[in-house]
């Protein structure tokens, strides 16, 4: 059906613009409205309007229509089904699953006639809505097309409407990333929100619970006997393995990549740049799964090794090793960052410096630095979001029990690794334990948009200051 | 400064004077020249880390990785009997395809290591093949049936264990010419050899040794568990105790017969044209089980008989002393070869190590990043386009430019849950299918690609648009046929790299469910597929020794792929940027 409705489009458009193009043409180069510098726009602009028309209508009939007929099929297919099938989610799901699987003849075994029924009802249903939307659809293209065909004149401004609507386009993709942002914040509070208030959901723990909590254990709240579950949801264990394996991070990141940064920008002769950069950049590129596995198939175990050989007790998943190979995977965030704003500070507070008879050193330290300190903070912070929200490394090589600890030799667990634990696998979406990762996707998401957003505006201040 | 300027008591500008020439002097700058050396080091060892980091990092996982594009076959003689796909001269295409192909196998085996007679030394030579082995056979003889009732030469592929042992690293085999004259008992079964000299003391010391270390090992590691609050740990702990004491026990008594067990090296013997592997070792001789049998039980001069040691303890290695002596023998009868492991890149996934190759996910990320580009790229120029030449200077814009900005540093994770929320549940679309992957990465590199493609039109110089006005154009045509072709390169290579970085993301593709075991390969945008760094999760996620190099061997595939990308958008960028 799709690719019927995409050919027509396809069709029309290009019909569309053939004969409107053409028709304008020939007007032009009769003499019918004079010459062609008497039509107000090119031939081209009718063509490119009439395709538009035929495009823009389809399109959005498509978009809601295929939404709205699956919609109402699958009614059709329910009513079909016993009553209590479309009162319960989870047998709707299985049932609705069941019927697909007859249309596209993946069933298993000898349907029931019910739900050969329903799977009749559903094609029946699909089958006409399909039709009915294209019907609108090519009638609405065929308006639009009607419209520009009858006005190929030469007063018709073809080329300002045309305009118009590529302008509105244009907006529309610069608003798809402000949609994204409010589909985050409205998906991710939506479900925190049942999490806390849904009075139907089992389990739910209240706010200052899931905020000052000091156990995490999820898994608890799926207990047939529901006794101590409040306790399950506490979010501290989470925050203090977070902080703890950015806080290595961060002690491994911070000194290499600023030095680094400092060295490229002030030292490092320009082939020596031309070197050194790549590489930072090679490990830039490097997808974070890699680095998962390198931490707990190389790095952990050494880290192990080493412990065991000094007499200490070193967990296999550590926060040590996820921290270190973290904090690598930062490094050349905050070089080029801090790069950037080294580079930014006017040659004339070096050359001043020097004047003064100050060392390079000195000046770096003295000078460049205190004036870049602005850019290097929110490179630091953009560094530390980063870690945060990073979720590979931690889901390799750091652990799931949640110790509220902070010896960086044990094993700890992260927000990231707590969402991706609970919603891989299968889900219900009435538990308290899936709706518990959209309330720490929640925290995740403030936690980073601030430290952004202050990142930014310090950003902001600081390149005002020196432009 | 103050010191210049600022007047005495007695309203007269007094100079502070400093002996530059003084030692003291000298050595202050004496120590700050040092202090400027030691902060260069500082950085060069900085940047020397780094280096260091990606150096060890690549290399090892090209040293993991590499030899999972070799694998090992046995090349076999296997007589395929005339009936074995139904009445002779009658078998069709549907019955070979669909055939048993275990007793054929079997027998090929049995061919190639004549004599076994224990049920479990038989089973465990079936083993050594893949479930996979006769899948080059099948296809040859449905390719061309008359080989049916001949003896065929195909290649036929080892189980996971079998080729880790031939890529090595499992145990170390050191063989030793003896002193005296040795004689068996037997040629199968359970034997006794003798010999004339005290030839097997080494092996008692060092069977001694290893006790030892193993004793010292478990204790270690016993108290570690009990030093746990945990309960489990603790009963462990109490049990590995024990453990430890026995051992040490055994490596104090200097008896003169020793059991052989699997926590120590194996000790074998080579002799007649078999192999003998002792359970019991005394001084001068061994009692223990033929597991290649012997030609006769003639004596055997030092120099036709040899003393192996497997240096791994048999519970530590994956392939048992029986499979490493019917490896070997098909090694030094020519039978084990190395080829180039084509089936990586034309199988998909699979639970057996030897079978799962990378092809289900090359191409599940080919479909998801053909979704990403086709939406990012054009929405992604278009609000480009609007931000940097049309947007008017008001709340509306100023917000959708920090969003962008803020969007680009939003966790992977967060896209994952938009993606569940909406496109799974709210929209309905099918789990796991490249066309949501596609969709949540879209989102996840649009910030990327707007940013690059504003960086790209800002740099075309103002000129070239004022230029077009000034002759006649609509601001649109200005644009659009001049400003923006001028920046495509750059939007080009703003496109590339984030298309690199989303064929790097795993994190919100898990949340979408793009983790299922798939072994077919997609075929549509909205079946389930799964996509490189998600294979790649997967198996590292295996018990499998075998699938840890796999895993590697998947890394430099998606490495190439992404070296590749990057050497594109800078090619791209060196090749057709501009410098105004």
């Amino acid at each position: 059906m799709s690719g019927i409705y995409f050919g027509t489009i396809a069709l029309l458009m290009i019909a569309g613009f053939v004969a409107v193009r053409g028709r304008a043409h020939a007007l032009a180069s009769t003499g019918a409205v004079g010459s062609r510098l008497s039509m107000h726009s090119l031939p081209m602009y009718h063509g490119l309007l009439a395709a538009t028309l035929v495009l823009l209508p389809m399109l959005i009939v498509y978009l809601f229509g295929s939404t709205i007929v699956t919609r109402w099929s699958e009614a059709q297919a329910l009513s079909k089904l016993p009553s209590e099938v479309a009162t319960n989610e989870l047998a709707r799901g299985a049932a609705l699953r069941d019927v697909y699987n007859i249309l596209t003849g993946k069933f298993q075994g000898e349907p029931s006639a019910v739900l050969k029924a329903a799977a009749e009802a559903l094609r029946n249903s699909s089958s006409l809505g399909g039709w009915l939307v294209y019907g609108l659809g090519v009638a609405l293209a065929g308006a639009g097309l009607l419209f520009s065909f009858i006005r190929v004149n030469g007063e018709f401004r073809a080329r300002n409407m045309f305009e118009r609507i590529v302008k509105v386009i244009l907006l529309l993709c610069a608003t798809v990333a402000v949609l994204t942002t409010i589909g985050i914040v409205f998906s991710v509070l939506y479900e925190t929100m049942r999490f806390f208030f849904d009075p139907a959901l089992k389990g739910r723990p209240t706010v200052s619970d899931f905020l000052f909590g000091t156990e995490w254990n999820p898994q608890a709240a799926l207990r047939a006997d529901q006794g101590d579950i409040k306790t399950a949801f506490g979010f501290i264990p989470l925050l203090t393995g977070t902080l703890l394996i950015t806080f290595i991070a961060i002690c491994v990141a911070g000194p290499l990549g600023l030095l680094s940064a400092i060295y490229l920008a002030e030292y490092a002769s320009p082939a020596f740049r031309a070197w050194a950069k790549p590489i930072l950049e090679i490990l830039a590129g490097i997808p974070t799964v890699v680095l998962g596995f390198f931490a707990a198939l190389t790095v952990a175990p050494l880290i192990r090794g080493w412990g065991e050989s000094f007499g200490l007790d070193i967990a296999s998943e550590s926060a040590l090793a996820a921290g270190l190979v973290m904090g690598m995977m930062i490094i050349p965030f905050i070089s080029s960052l801090s790069d950037d704003v080294i580079n930014a500070v006017p040659q004339s507070m070096r050359d001043g410096s020097y004047a003064l008879g100050a060392t390079k050193s000195e000046t770096i330290k003295q000078v460049i630095l205190p004036a870049a300190l602005g850019g290097i903070v929110s490179a630091f912070m953009l560094a530390i979001s980063r870690a945060i929200g990073e979720t590979m490394i931690v889901v390799m090589a750091a652990g799931l029990a949640a110790n509220l600890t902070f010896n960086p030799l044990d094993a700890v667990t992260t927000i990231t690794v707590q969402i991706k634990t609970i919603l891989v696998g299968d889900q219900e979406f009435d538990s308290a334990k899936t709706l518990a990762a959209f309330a720490l996707g929640l925290v995740l998401f403030f936690f980073t948009l601030i430290l952004n957003v202050i990142a930014l505006i310090i950003v902001r201040r600081n390149r005002e200051q020196y432009d | 400064m103050t010191d210049i300027s600022a007047p005495n008591a007695m309203g007269v500008a007094k100079q502070r004077r400093v002996d530059v020439t003084s030692a003291a002097a000298q050595a202050r700058v004496r120590a700050r020249y040092r202090s400027e050396a030691r902060f260069k080091t500082y950085g060069l060892l900085a940047l020397g880390i780094t280096t260091v980091f990606v150096g060890v990092l690549l290399s090892d996982i090209l040293l993991r990785g590499l030899p999972s594009f070799w694998q090992h076959r046995l090349v076999l003689d296997v007589p395929v009997a005339a009936d074995a796909f139904g009445p002779p001269g009658k078998a069709d295409v549907a019955a070979i395809r669909g055939g048993d192909y275990f007793p054929i196998t079997k027998a090929a085996l049995a061919n190639a290591i004549p004599g076994i007679e224990s049920r479990s030394a038989e089973k465990q030579l079936n083993r050594l093949l893949s479930t996979g082995a006769p899948d080059e056979l099948r296809e040859r003889l449905a390719a061309n049936p008359a080989l049916i009732g001949k003896t065929v030469k195909v290649p036929l592929l080892l189980s996971d264990d079998a080729d880790l042992y031939f890529k090595g690293g499992e145990t170390a085999i050191v063989k030793r010419a003896p002193r005296g004259i040795a004689t068996p008992s037997g040629v199968n079964g359970e034997i006794t050899v003798l010999t004339a000299s005290n030839d097997f003391s080494d092996e008692l010391i060092t069977i001694k040794r290893a006790l030892a270390a193993a004793a010292a090992r478990t204790q270690f590691e016993s108290n570690r568990l009990l030093k746990s609050p945990d309960k489990a740990n603790q009963t462990r702990g109490t049990e590995l105790a024990a453990e430890a004491k026995n051992l040490s026990t055994r490596a104090e008594l200097s008896r003169g017969e020793e059991v052989l067990d699997d926590k120590v090296p194996s000790v074998l013997i080579e002799i007649n044209g078999g192999l003998v592997k002792a359970n019991k070792l005394g001084d001068s001789s061994i009692t223990g089980e033929v597991l290649l049998p012997l030609k006769s039980t003639a004596e055997a001069k030092p120099a036709d008989w040899k003393i192996v040691t497997f240096v791994t303890p048999e519970a530590n290695r994956k392939v048992t002393d029986q499979e490493v002596a019917f490896l070997e023998r098909l090694r030094s009868n020519g039978a084990v070869e190395n080829v180039f492991n084509w089936r990586f890149f034309t199988a998909g996934d699979s639970r057996e190590p030897e079978l799962a190759g990378v092809r289900g996910a090359l191409v599940g990320t080919a479909l998801t990043l053909f979704v990403t580009l086709i939406l990012c790229l054009p929405i992604g120029v278009g609000a480009a386009v609007y931000l940097e030449e049309f947007a008017p200077k008001n709340r509306f814009t100023d917000l959708v430019e920090v969003n962008i900005n803020n969007l680009a540093a939003v966790p992977s994770i967060v896209f994952g849950l938009l993606g569940l929320a909406v496109f799974l549940n709210f929209f309905g679309l099918p789990r796991s299918a490249p066309l949501v992957g596609g969709l949540v990465l879209a989102l996840l590199v649009l910030p990327t690609i707007i940013i690059a493609g504003r960086a790209a039109l800002r740099s075309v110089p103002p000129s070239i648009k004022e230029a077009a006005l000034g002759v006649g154009a609509s601001h649109q045509q200005a644009i659009f046929h001049h400003v923006l072709p001028l920046a495509m390169p750059g939007i080009m290579t703003g496109t590339i790299i984030g298309m690199a970085h989303a064929l790097g993301e795993t994190a919100p593709l898990l949340m979408i469910g793009m983790i299922a075991f798939i072994v077919d390969v997609p075929q549509s945008f909205v079946e389930s597929a799964t996509v490189m760094p998600v294979q790649i999760y997967l198996w590292s996620d295996l018990p499998e020794k075998a699938f840890q190099a796999k895993t590697a061997g998947a890394i430099i595939v998606l490495l190439g792929f992404l070296f590749l990308m990057n050497g594109m958008a800078i090619w791209l960028r060196k090749r057709f940027e501009r410098r105004w």
